[in-house]
Formats: structure tokens, C-alpha cells, sequence
């Protein structure tokens, strides 16, 4: 229903953020000159995404408010780029280059593995709520392939399937649902 | 183990990729082993020396007639010239003579942006740059700034690379806290503040001006140029771009001097550069060679082709650059003018190796795929073309195509080519032309049989 449907320049309430969040904004923001705090978005939305799993309407509406410019605005940035979450996703979001460089080192079949092995397919959440599943684009670490990042920030090398099944039931492990 | 140190067994080490022993006469990543990335590691294999040198900071004699010690901001644009140091980010456009169209008298802000976005498919030399030895880049960066009178600078670092960012930002953090960066450098009356930006995800940011919008806040679409960013770029403001590699090699240049640099290389194409050599060889990773080694040579570093195989062909420059079978590339040397004499480009120096088990079609349609991905939307010959290459050459695979398809697909890249703003348009293109141009049989293999044009 349309009424329902939650638009950025609709009736949307500004989220709360905590006072260290601000202060990791602020400290993005004074890398830029007083005027220009808009450059500061890319950043922000990031450090909402590390903070909450993903970026809600509620949180680009705050982070326009703190950097004083139009939630649409923010809106395109969060739409732009790839790695935004604008849903929210599993505890830990694979994301495994198949671009041709490694595609020919066996980044397809780290991706197959990975679907046969979390039982979903690709762009998929299991139903523990612990993984997403993603191709990606260049990571630009092709001489490590197989290659994937892990909650955007963390990169993983020459990941063949014997690694990635220490990785998965590892940090399975680690959350208590090996 | 909590999750953290799960995923931390699988960081890279830069081992297979960059201390591997396999170098020839290496400057920037000379030395290096992963650990000695600080900057008392960096001041210990002469690392701010160049920067003193410009500075009148390293003990030398002031000249006789000024009275002043150190080197003059046309000195060091001359240096710069005088190597033949030419773009290392895929334009190959002589680094000296871009620094000299920053209108230097320019008596606002003015700012220097270094071009880290490295997302370009096969290139990955940047990153080990950044990892494993980020205070040459600041100060290659510092000497830029000097030279051209900018006194703010940005590093913007590709999203996907978020341990590269934090990596910089802490070697910014040690060279602001040893007076190499911020106001009155070592006691000189130069200043240059220079901070880390990062991206999140678009292969767009890599050209130029996507990347200055970006930096503004705003989604990465490319400008039209003219204006060019010497005279309207970052805020509006006069802004030179260079990629982080052409940073990293200014302070060698700087401390030895621009004909000896030149000298290591070829003419019209000094130095040293690094190939990111990847796809089916036995040790991919990062080369960094004297320009002008021969191919033959670099894949030999490489380990050669997989084992068992034979090279099929080679893409030399990243993806977008023009694919050359084994017959032509055996007898190329790597430099910007070898690889442009044999139809190709040197680009970013991503080497990307197929060996002869590869479907040429398979591998189109995942680089046709990337562009169509990609593509920001600005422009329509870009936006629709891309999507319409990657479904024909999809199509060819899926064995449905007819021979009028063949044609369909020459004709979309050629309308493509030259019709967009930025260079996406073309790099979309120009996989296609060259694979139809070297490789048509396995393309017009795949032509449904039956199938009427």
C-alpha cells in the first residue's frame, strides 16, 4: 500500500544517535572545510551501516540533519554505491569477487561453494539470520583470488573451499550455532 | 575464538603478492616485508629524505645566489619532467606536464587529490603500495604539493580496501605527529594538511571527476570536461588528480634525479612500474619491473602460464584495455608505447592472463556484465549500450544467437565508442571490439546452426 510505503522526503523521523557516533562523524567532518560538510556522507552512512547492520530511511534523515543537507541528497549517496545495505542483512555479509581475474582463479566456484554449503543462493540471508550471501565486483585484490570481503571491512585471501569452510564454521562457532 | 579473530586468519600478508623476491631493481616496493610499514621503518631505508631535500631541510649548502637551500617549485616540476614519470592510473599522461597546468599563482584554495579508487578488474598494486609502505605516498604527495603551492590534500581509497584505509590513516596520524604533515613542515614556511577519504562501492569513482563528486557527497557521476580539474575540480576549485603509484614514485625522483629515473625505463617511458599480474599463471601477484622488460619476461616472474597450459592471451592493461593474443603479446615489451603499437593499452598495468583452456565468450560476458553493472546512468549510449552488450553476448553463449547477432554486437560497441562522457562507455567497447577482432571464429562457433540471419 502506498500509504505505507516509507519514502526519504516523507514522513520519516530523524533516528537518535548515540554521542560516540556523533563523535566519529565529527571526526569526518573536520577533514573538510566548514562549508562542505556533505563530504563527510559517504563516510557517516558507513559508520551507521558498521553501527546497525544498515541504513535506514530513519538514519540518512539524521545524518542530513548533522551534516545540513537534503535527505534525497543522502538518499542518492546511500543508492549510488554498491555497498550500502539499504535492507537489513545477516550478522556477517559474504561478499565474493567473480569479476573475470577471478573467475579465472576460481572465484565462481568460492561463490558455488558457499551457496551449496550456507544452503541459499546468491543475494540470499540464511535462515539463522547469520549470513548473507553476495557476488561482487572488484574487490581490486585479484592476485589473491579467491578473494571476499566480510561485513565490508574485512577482507579474506585465497579463500579456497577449504578455507571458507573454516570461516563459516568458525564464526559459527563464534556465535554459539556451530 | 570470537568472530574477529575467525576472520582475521585470512587476511593477506602480502607474501605471494609483494615480498616475494621476484622484483627487478624495485623502488617503491623495495625492502619491504610487511611489518616495516611505520614511519621510523619508512625514515630508515631514506624514506622524508626527498621532502628535506625541497625543503632546504637536509644540511645542503643555500645557493649562491638566492641565498636559499632546497629546491625550487620549477625545479621540482622540471625534475618530475625530466624522468619521463607518466600516469600510472591507466592515462599514461606525463606527470610533470599535468603538474604544470596548476595555475599556481592561483590565490584561493587550490587542493591535490591522489586517485586510490583502484577498482579497475586485474589491478591491485595500489593496495600492497598503501598497505605495506603508505609514507611514500605522502610524501610523493607532500612533494606534489609543494611544487604546485596546494596546501590541502585528499587520499580517496577504494571502499572494498577498508583495512588499506585504516592502514593510511594511521600512517597520516605518525607523519602529522613528526612534522612531515600540517602547518610550517620542518620549520619551512610550507603547509599541507592531507587526509584519507574513502569510497563504498562504485567502479565509476575511479575516473577523475566521478571521483571529485563523490568527494563532495554526492553520487559518482562523471563531469564533462572541459572545464578540466587544473582549473575547476574539487569544490570548484583548481585541483590536480594523480593515481597513487605516480605519487610513490616522486620521492626516488626526487633524491636521484629525473634522467636517472628515466634512465631505468625506456625513453618517453621511465622508471619502474608494478604489474598486478593475475588469471592463469602459477604465482599471480604484484611485479614491479624497469619499463620496457619484456612480456616474456614478466610472465617468467609470474611463474609462468598454469601449469600443463599454453597462453591463449593476454588483457595488458585492465579489463577495459584491449585483449592481445600470445603471438602478438610474446613480442611486446611492457611500456606504454610497445603495448599502444600493438593495438592495446598499457593502462593501470593489470595483467590478466588466459591460458588455453578459456572460452573467450564466457570471459566477455562477465567483463560485459561488470560494465553494464557499472554503469552510472548519466549518459544513454553507456546506460542501454552496456545492457545490450552483455545480453548479446550472453545470448551467443546460450547458443541462441543467429549470425545477424554477430553483427548487432559490432554495432552497439561501435555506437558506444566516443558517445559518452566519461571513458565507461569505451572501456565497455573496446573488450568487445578487440575479442571480436582477434577471437571472431569461437564467437561464430557459437552461432545457433540453424538460425537464419
Amino acid at each position: 500500500m502506498i500509504s505505507e510505503h516509507k519514502t526519504p522526503g516523507g514522513a520519516v523521523q530523524a533516528m537518535k544517535l548515540s554521542e560516540a557516533t556523533l563523535a566519529r562523524f565529527a571526526r569526518e567532518v573536520a577533514k573538510f572545510p566548514p562549508e562542505q560538510a556533505q563530504s563527510a556522507v559517504m563516510a557517516c552512512l558507513s559508520i551507521v551501516q558498521q553501527e546497525q547492520g544498515y541504513v535506514a530511511l530513519e538514519a540518512e534523515k539524521a545524518i542530513a540533519d548533522y551534516l545540513g543537507m537534503p535527505v534525497m541528497a543522502v538518499h542518492e549517496v546511500t543508492t549510488f554505491y554498491n555497498m550500502y545495505n539499504q535492507q537489513p542483512v545477516g550478522k556477517f555479509k559474504l561478499n565474493v569477487c567473480t569479476n573475470l581475474p577471478c573467475l579465472l582463479r576460481d572465484g565462481g566456484k568460492a561463490l558455488a561453494h558457499l551457496e551449496h554449503k550456507l544452503g541459499v543462493q546468491m543475494g540470499g540471508t540464511t535462515a539463522d539470520g547469520l549470513f548473507t550471501l553476495q557476488q561482487s565486483e572488484c574487490l581490486g585484490a585479484c592476485a589473491d583470488s579467491p578473494v571476499m570481503l566480510v561485513n565490508d571491512r574485512h577482507m579474506c585471501s585465497f579463500m579456497s573451499n577449504e578455507k571458507l569452510d573454516q570461516l563459516v564454521d568458525g564464526l559459527k562457532a563464534a556465535e554459539g550455532k556451530a | 575464538m570470537n568472530a574477529e579473530q575467525v576472520i582475521s586468519q585470512f587476511s593477506a600478508t602480502g607474501v605471494q603478492t609483494c615480498f616475494h623476491g621476484r622484483h627487478i631493481e624495485p623502488q617503491i616496493y623495495k625492502d619491504l616485508n610487511g611489518s616495516n610499514w611505520s614511519l621510523k621503518d619508512y625514515e630508515a631505508r631514506g624514506g622524508y629524505q626527498a621532502l628535506r631535500k625541497i625543503l632546504g631541510q637536509d644540511g645542503s649548502v643555500p645557493n649562491p645566489e638566492t641565498g636559499v637551500a632546497g629546491m625550487t617549485q620549477d625545479q621540482v616540476i622540471a625534475t618530475v619532467k625530466e624522468s619521463a614519470l607518466r600516469g600510472r592510473g591507466g592515462a599514461g599522461f606525463p606527470s610533470g606536464l599535468k603538474w604544470s597546468f596548476m595555475p599556481r599563482q592561483f590565490p584561493g584554495q587550490k587542493y591535490l587529490v591522489c586517485n586510490s579508487d583502484e577498482g579497475e578488474p586485474g589491478t591491485c598494486k595500489d593496495r600492497d603500495i598503501l598497505m605495506f609502505n603508505p609514507h611514500i605516498v605522502i610524501e610523493g604527495m607532500a612533494i606534489a604539493a609543494y611544487a604546485m603551492g596546494i596546501n590541502v590534500g585528499y587520499n580517496y581509497i577504494h571502499g572494498e580496501i577498508f583495512e588499506v584505509y585504516e592502514r593510511f590513516e594511521a600512517a597520516l596520524e605518525e607523519a602529522r605527529a613528526a612534522g612531515y604533515l600540517g602547518s610550517g613542515i620542518m620549520g619551512s614556511n610550507f603547509s599541507f594538511q592531507l587526509h584519507a577519504f574513502h569510497g563504498f562501492g562504485a567502479y565509476i569513482c575511479g575516473e577523475e571527476t566521478a571521483l571529485l563528486e563523490s568527494l563532495e557527497g554526492k553520487k559518482g557521476q562523471p563531469r564533462f570536461k572541459p572545464p578540466f580539474p587544473a582549473s575547476f575540480g574539487l569544490y570548484g576549485k583548481p585541483t590536480t588528480i594523480n593515481n597513487t603509484e605516480t605519487f610513490a614514485a616522486v620521492p626516488w625522483i626526487i633524491r636521484n634525479g629525473g634522467s636517472a629515473y628515466l634512465e631505468c625505463g625506456k625513453p618517453n617511458n621511465g622508471g619502474t612500474k608494478i604489474f598486478s599480474v593475475s588469471g592463469d599463471v602459477n604465482l599471480p601477484g604484484n611485479y614491479e619491473v624497469p619499463m620496457g622488460t619484456p612480456f616474456a619476461k614478466l610472465l617468467e616472474l609470474a611463474g609462468g602460464v598454469r601449469t600443463g597450459r599454453q597462453l591463449k592471451a593476454v588483457i595488458p592493461g585492465g579489463s577495459s584495455s584491449p585483449v592481445l593474443p600470445a603471438s602478438i603479446i610474446m613480442d611486446c615489451t611492457m611500456d606504454y608505447d610497445s603495448i599502444a603499437k600493438a593495438g592495446s593499452m598499457l593502462g593501470s598495468g593489470a595483467v590478466i592472463v588466459m591460458d588455453d583452456s578459456r572460452c573467450m565468450v564466457e570471459s566477455l560476458k562477465r567483463l560485459s556484465y561488470f560494465y553494464m553493472h557499472e554503469s552510472c546512468g548519466q549518459c544513454t549510449p553507456c546506460r542501454e549500450g552496456t545492457g545490450w552488450l552483455w545480453r548479446l553476448v550472453d545470448k551467443i553463449q546460450r547458443g541462441e544467437a543467429k549470425a545477424s547477432d554477430l553483427a548487432l554486437l559490432d554495432n552497439v560497441a561501435e555506437n558506444i565508442m566516443g558517445r559518452t562522457i566519461c571513458a565507461l562507455g569505451d572501456a565497455a567497447a573496446m573488450p568487445v571490439r578487440a575479442m571480436l577482432k582477434h577471437f571472431r571464429p569461437e564467437f561464430a562457433a557459437m552461432i545457433k546452426a540453424d538460425a537464419t540471419a
